[in-house]
């Protein structure tokens, strides 16, 4: 699904981020990229969605080098992306909206894009119908990320990436999310790569966690965790192992 | 602002009014009941008229401001390039009080309704693309950033993005600038023209030295001040509806 090839990557004037970097991610994984901030685990994002460019290397997405944001991956930031003067129905219109702005260009949007509205199954399925007609400023932080899931699953992507999706919720209201996220993605048979400073989210959710050095990453250290997202998990010893192993190593790096 | 708040205002305006006239006690100043019985006279012998092209030319001059000043506010705000450019060429002619131009303006646009209108847009049009810019320029780079990722170009950002959230800067400059265009109106209605609050006001106060008709003409331009004021809060409450939710 997604190739990483011998990726460099750096801003300007500053020293590389990512030099010969190498990383693979087969179709339907979910991952978690884990690291300290500054790590550059957002930049792999923002490459990976196509919204900056590697200073050389490849990535490859379906075969395909990224020259744009690719019109089945779905990007979801921090703080959701919402327009605050739209309500939330028309929030999570906006993509298909876009799509019908342009038409099946194959650029903006798939070449096989049909307008159609199927956004009233999108707002059920995610449980915010009852406030359809709010506007941001109005309505929870976890509705909030309710809304931005159903803008970018209403588009049908087949590759999810999550940005601290659930930084800012409080622990409740996060579970029930990422619980819910985990669904998502085994139902519509997505593709899922969040990035997170939260060692026991990478632990819920990733069945692979790349854990991300201190700048410049030369190779990928991956991390699996075959049983993320199982009902079970949360409570077991393998569980805590994993999230102190992987805090210690945060730790050692940081130091 | 609450219609019942305004009626109050206006009484006790007219009340100090009626106070300052009965001190002051000479023609100059006529207590309120006197001019606003002229008033009401004069609306029938043309005050409505020099009322309507006023109207005309102060709308005129706000609708030509916003359609020129909204892409050009938002070509600056949403490219660093034409920012560098543009924004010190901006600066340099903002504080310039464009009411010395009025003679220049006369010059090359002639006596008509043109001229006075070319100046109530230079005059707006400033306010309007600076703040128009500023919001453009200060959109959360995650909003554009999402959106790009749902297919967004250039212009579906300017169609979904740019515009809608320039909207309320657009209508706190017309609100900011209300006031200088009706002042300005007034300057420019001073030269070569019979029709006009400005022409009529300044007609009957120097000319005929009929001070209660002047007075009606003063209360007609308080008048289409509040009318515009009106018009753009009912403009911002139609168009920006979430800035006005709980």
């Amino acid at each position: 699904m997604i190739k990483i090839a011998s990726l460099s990557f750096g801003y300007l004037n500053k020293a590389l981020i990512f030099d010969d970097f190498n990383l693979s991610v087969q179709r339907g994984e979910t991952w978690a990229i884990l690291g300290p901030s500054g790590c550059g685990k957002t930049t792999l994002l923002y490459l990976l969605a196509g919204l900056k460019f590697p200073t050389s290397g490849q990535i490859l997405i379906d075969g395909q080098p990224l020259t744009r944001p690719r019109p089945r991956t779905g990007l979801i930031l921090q703080d959701y992306g919402l327009l605050p003067w739209a309500t939330v129905r028309q929030n999570a219109e906006l993509g298909s909206r876009v799509r019908d702005f342009y038409g099946p260009d194959g650029k903006h949007s798939p070449a096989d894009h049909e307008s159609k509205n199927n956004i009233d199954l999108w707002l059920k399925r995610l449980g915010i119908e009852e406030i359809a007609d709010q506007y941001p400023s109005q309505i929870s932080g976890g509705q909030r990320q309710r809304t931005a899931i159903a803008r970018t699953l209403a588009l049908q992507p087949d590759l999810l990436l999550m940005d601290e999706p659930f930084s800012s919720l409080d622990a409740i209201t996060r579970e029930d999310l990422q619980n819910l996220t985990l669904d998502l993605c085994a139902e519509q048979k997505l593709t899922l790569v969040v990035v997170t400073h939260s060692v026991e989210e990478a632990v819920s959710l990733g069945q692979k966690i790349l854990l991300l050095n201190a700048p410049p990453n030369r190779s990928a250290r991956v991390f699996e965790n075959p049983n993320a997202g199982k009902a079970s998990q949360r409570n077991s010893a393998a569980y805590r192992n994993l999230c102190n192993l992987l805090w210690k190593e945060m730790h050692h790096e940081a130091a | 602002m609450k219609r019942r708040d305004i009626l109050f205002a206006s009484l006790g305006l007219i009340l100090v009014w009626q106070i300052a006239a009965m001190i002051v006690n000479r023609p100059i100043l006529p207590a309120p009941v006197v001019v606003l019985i002229v008033f009401v006279q004069q609306l029938g012998k043309g005050l409505m008229i020099d009322f309507a092209v006023s109207l005309w030319r102060v709308t005129a001059g706000m609708l030509l401001s916003v359609a020129a000043a909204v892409p050009a506010g938002l070509a600056i705000g949403g490219s660093k390039t034409l920012n560098r450019i543009f924004s010190p060429v901006v600066y340099l002619l903002y504080p310039i009080p464009k009411v010395v131009f009025v003679p220049v303006v006369l010059l090359f646009l002639g006596i008509g309704d043109t001229a006075k209108i070319a100046v109530i847009f230079l005059i707006l049009f400033f306010q309007i693309v600076v703040l128009v810019r500023d919001q453009a320029a200060g959109l959360s780079p995650h909003l554009i950033q999402s959106l790009q990722s749902l297919g967004a170009g250039r212009r579906a950002l300017f169609r979904f993005v740019y515009l809608p959230a320039s909207l309320p800067a657009i209508l706190t400059a017309l609100r900011q600038s209300i006031g200088t265009a009706v002042a300005v109106l007034y300057i420019t209605e001073l030269f070569a023209t019979k029709y006009g609050l400005g022409y009529y006001i300044y007609y009957n106060g120097s000319t005929l030295l009929d001070y209660p008709a002047m007075y009606a003409g003063v209360i007609a331009m308080s008048l289409l001040g509040l009318g515009l004021y009106f018009g753009v809060d009912w403009a911002e409450r139609k168009l920006c509806r979430w800035k006005f939710v709980s």
